[in-house]
């Protein structure tokens, strides 16, 4: 009993670390992030594959996109090129990944220390999401929430379909980061399991402290209210989303980091755990950090005890439990009018 | 239907028809023609529920799924004949539909299509974990269809089924949109306030295309479990349901043939993804999904509107619109004799969001043939005592009565019953619409046809003379000429007169008009007050909201002045002129 919950808690942290990140991306850009899920793989298959010596295909991946990021920089500043526009472009888009490329391929090896790697599929990571924004929903900022999330799928498949080029079908596990463990009466503690629940809540304090009082914070939350109303008093809207993805990939890499070393992670893990940070953002009514985590630790929580009584129908409850959520919520909120397009 | 319209959809059907009797069509086509059918099928019902309606669904495979197992379970463990299961396929799909819809189509905004991804996949797991389902393997030895002593075995002769299936689909789906509910449909997507000021009840009509669009599905999901003869969980989970919203939106998700279409191009590009990708990178399978992702991505970025109507624009020929005969006339509203109570009573009406008092305890009256003016400087509750009056808030206290009828807190359907129509500050038209079917939404409440009638044409002489009345009301406001422009194209000022005709298509005994002469020039404005004078004496009222003190000084029978949401001066317009407050209120103190 003790022990499902404990299980249930570990899940559930992760899965607050994804919901964070849904809500954080949601809020500053209005993009649903279904490629949630493969910033979680893609962390730690990556991580998984350093540990063995190899350099993940993800480092060529995010310099490949680095060039199309470049590429469509200079196509939209054409009429205006200028030197110094040019070689800020080419310094992120081209000179940081390749840098990336170069120091994953000089360190990587079957010795080289736990943290290096951890660092490596980190910055890795990073510079996908980064460009990931640039790339497919940058040109797509002023549309509807539908068109983004519609977007949204069509980055997932892409990057899962990759995923199982990079990783191959075979699932991967890779070395935890201590094997320290604290028993505390009936139940035993992992360094692992400890270093998520630290993590977690470091974030979500970071989070709340990043939104609530600092003046980038503030300004991500204006661009999620307004766009226009935030350029127009010098907010770079841009610079937003950048950061929003950025944030939102490191924090799925961590996550993706933290359990590998717990389960066998394969190339479309990713898309369910990430749904599942969903439903607890979703509970959380993608606008609030602490509802989200409490909500996160629901969910892990129910699979845990569903997995342990009722196994096959596992997911099928947890999907479900979002509907009384959602009613609940409709309820509560009658829906307010909207003006679209 | 014109002849000019049914003619394109009779070649395409010749054309159909005659695929599979052409000499040497590999077998192979006509398996893809089937393929293409099917999911036709289910993105003509995600376009009306997504490019038309604006309710996104990530769940719609799912649908799929509930008609495949309904006539996988009954005909192999019951016996039950193929055709026999066809209406049951529908109706579990339908009720299905209902059941999910009822919570589903409550979400607002993004909530909605996030709540589709959760049960499309909880139904996915549940149809691969129920026993009675055959978990993951399935079904399979699902009987054929026969007609007869013809057993559509092979992919040629179910080829007709799921072609007439399309065919009847798109004919019912075209026709259900051209008509009194397929317009309540189409306005859906622009918020529900302007249509619930005529009348539509928006979450049943949410609900219909919800269904509508489950039961095309059902449809699908009972041709396909008869063309395949298995059924089994894999092509009714989320990235099949995915694959539906990519068909629609490729094609063109606000058009019916832009499903068909869409589903052209999807099927086919992936079996040539499928069949050409791994010769160029070797043996890797998904290939074709990282593809599709980054085509996905691509196509919105170039064309998000989809293929069918960059298509449409090519196209050297326009169809014609048929010009509705005006002779037509609508019943009018019956007129109760002149009463003792005023047409409209306001009684201290009160609003308050939080601690702000948007409206303070105001008391007005507006007797029959008269023309009332409210004004006040911005921010006075002008615009909200509207929004009180018609029902679209509720008042926290006082009283408001319609000819001695109390309206606070009831429904905006029930107040434009009673004969008082309005129109918005910020315009709400649809403005892929023309001006005549947007006006013709002001009629709604006039027509009696349903979505069953619509679909099967049997609403044409109902439907004639609302379109009658619609043109009626445009020529009256002198936008004849714009009649079949889209409202969207129309200047500002012009929209806000489309928004008058439409309000005057309810046969209203009360307008409500929220600053009509905004973006009007001098002449137009000199029009409008005529018309409003005009219909003051052919025995309607007017209460607007206007800044133009000229035009409201000039026209006004009486003037009701509110500042910070409260009244402080009521009379005629040379008494308001003079009154202190009011220009205190206008000018500052110290004025």
């Amino acid at each position: 009993m003790l022990f499902l919950l404990q299980d249930g808690i570990t899940n559930g942290a992760i899965y607050a670390l994804l919901g964070l990140a849904l809500v954080l991306v949601f809020a500053v850009t209005r993009v649903i992030l279904i490629p949630q899920g493969e910033f979680v793989t893609y962390g730690a298959l990556s991580y998984a594959m350093l540990a063995t010596g190899q350099v993940p295909g993800t480092a060529l991946l995010a310099a490949a996109m680095g060039v199309v990021a470049f590429g469509l920089d200079l196509y939209g500043a054409r009429r205006s090129l200028r030197l110094k526009s040019v070689a800020r472009s080419a310094a992120l888009n081209v000179v940081l990944p390749a840098a990336i490329l170069a120091l994953t391929y000089g360190l990587a090896g079957p010795k080289t220390p736990i943290a290096v790697n951890i660092a490596l599929s980190l910055l890795i990571v990073a510079a996908i999401g980064l460009f990931l924004y640039r790339i497919a929903f940058q040109p797509l900022a002023h549309t509807s929430v539908l068109v983004l999330l519609i977007a949204s799928v069509g980055c997932h498949l892409a990057l899962q379909g990759l995923g199982l080029v990079f990783f191959g079908a075979e699932g991967l596990r890779g070395p935890p980061l201590s094997n320290a463990a604290v028993t505390l009466g009936p139940l035993r503690f992992t360094g692992q399991s400890l270093a998520v629940y630290g993590l977690t809540i470091a974030f979500i304090i970071g989070l709340w402290l990043f939104f609530g009082f600092t003046l980038m914070g503030k300004a991500l939350r204006a661009t999620a209210v307004n766009r226009l109303g935030a350029r127009l008093v010098g907010i770079r809207t841009t610079l937003s989303g950048q950061i929003a993805f950025l944030l939102a990939s490191v924090i799925g890499a961590i996550s993706g980091i933290l359990i590998v070393p717990i389960t066998t992670l394969y190339y479309d893990t990713g898309f369910l755990i990430g749904l599942k940070g969903f439903i607890a953002a979703i509970i959380g009514g993608l606008v609030s950090y602490p509802l989200t985590a409490v909500a996160a630790l629901v969910v892990g929580c129910v699979e845990a005890f569903s997995s342990f009584y009722a196994s096959n129908f596992k997911e099928v409850i947890v999907f479900t439990l979002i509907i009384p959520v959602l009613l609940l919520r409709s309820l509560a909120a009658p829906a307010v009018e909207e003006e679209k397009d | 239907m014109a002849m000019s319209q049914r003619l394109p959809l009779l070649i395409f059907a010749a054309v159909m028809a005659a695929i599979p009797f052409i000499p040497g069509v590999p077998p192979f086509w006509i398996v893809l023609l089937n393929n293409i059918g099917l999911a036709a099928l289910v993105a003509m019902g995600l376009v009306l529920l997504t490019g038309v309606g604006g309710l996104t669904s990530f769940g719609q495979a799912a649908f799929c799924g509930f008609g495949a197992y309904t006539t996988a379970v009954l005909t192999t463990a019951y016996g039950v004949s193929p055709w026999l299961t066809l209406p049951l396929s529908l109706l579990v799909s339908g009720i299905a539909a209902v059941l999910l819809g009822i919570v589903t189509v409550r979400l607002s905004g993004h909530y909605l299509p996030l709540g589709t991804i959760a049960w499309g996949i909880g139904l996915f797991y549940l149809f691969s974990k129920l026993e009675f389902l055959g978990r993951n393997d399935g079904i399979s030895g699902i009987p054929p269809l026969t007609i007869g002593s013809l057993r559509m075995l092979d992919p040629g002769t179910i080829y007709f089924a799921i072609w007439i299936a399309v065919l009847i689909s798109a004919l019912l789906t075209m026709n259900l949109l051209d008509s009194r509910t397929g317009r309540a449909i189409r306005a859906l997507r622009r918020g529900h306030i302007a249509g619930e000021a005529f009348g539509v009840q928006t979450p049943r009509a949410k609900l219909l295309v919800f269904i509508y669009a489950a039961v095309l599905a059902g449809l699908s999901g009972w041709l396909y479990a008869h063309f395949q003869r298995a059924a089994n969980p894999t092509p009714f989970g989320a990235h099949a349901s995915i694959e539906y919203l990519l068909i629609a939106v490729v094609g063109g998700a606000g058009y019916v043939w832009g499903g068909v279409l869409g589903a052209g191009i999807v099927v086919i590009l992936k079996e040539i993804l499928q069949s050409y990708l791994p010769y160029i990178f070797g043996g890797q399978s998904q290939l074709e999904t990282i593809v599709f992702g980054i085509l996905l991505v691509v196509l919105l970025q170039l064309a998000p509107t989809g293929v069918w109507p960059w298509l449409m624009s090519i196209l050297p020929f326009k169809p014609a619109r048929k010009m509705p005969d005006t002779s037509l006339e609508l019943p009018a509203r019956v007129r109760a004799p002149s009463t003792a109570s005023a047409l409209l009573h306001v009684e201290k009406a009160r609003k308050q969001f939080g601690g702000v008092i948007a409206v303070n305890d105001v008391s007005f009256d507006v007797q029959a043939r008269e023309i009332v003016a409210l004004i006040g400087p911005n921010g006075a509750g002008k615009s909200t005592t509207f929004n009180l009056i018609t029902g679209v808030l509720s008042s926290t206290s006082g009283a408001i009565s319609v000819l001695g009828t109390k309206v606070d807190n009831a429904p905006p359907q029930e107040v434009v019953k009673l004969g008082v129509s309005r129109t918005f500050q910020h315009v709400k038209l649809v403005p892929d619409m023309t001006v005549l079917e947007n006006v013709a939404i002001g009629a709604h409440l006039r027509g009696h046809a349903g979505a069953i009638a619509s679909m099967f044409r049997l609403d044409r002489a109902d439907e004639a003379r609302l379109l009658a009345e619609a043109a009626r009301q445009i020529e009256r406001v002198g936008l004849g000429e714009q009649i079949d422009q889209l409202a969207g194209s129309l200047s500002l000022g012009q929209q806000r007169i489309v928004e008058i005709a439409r309000a005057l298509c309810v046969d209203p005994l009360l307008l409500l008009l929220d600053e009509p002469a905004a973006g009007l020039r001098h002449m137009e404005k000199q029009r409008l007050a005529a018309l409003l004078r005009q219909l003051r004496d052919g025995g309607m009222s007017v209460l607007l909201v206007e800044h133009d003190m000229g035009f409201v000084m000039d026209l006004a029978d009486r003037i009701v002045v509110l500042d910070f949401g409260t009244k402080i001066a009521e009379g005629t317009p040379s008494a308001i002129k003079t009154n202190p407050d009011v220009i205190k209120a206008y000018l500052g103190a110290t004025a």
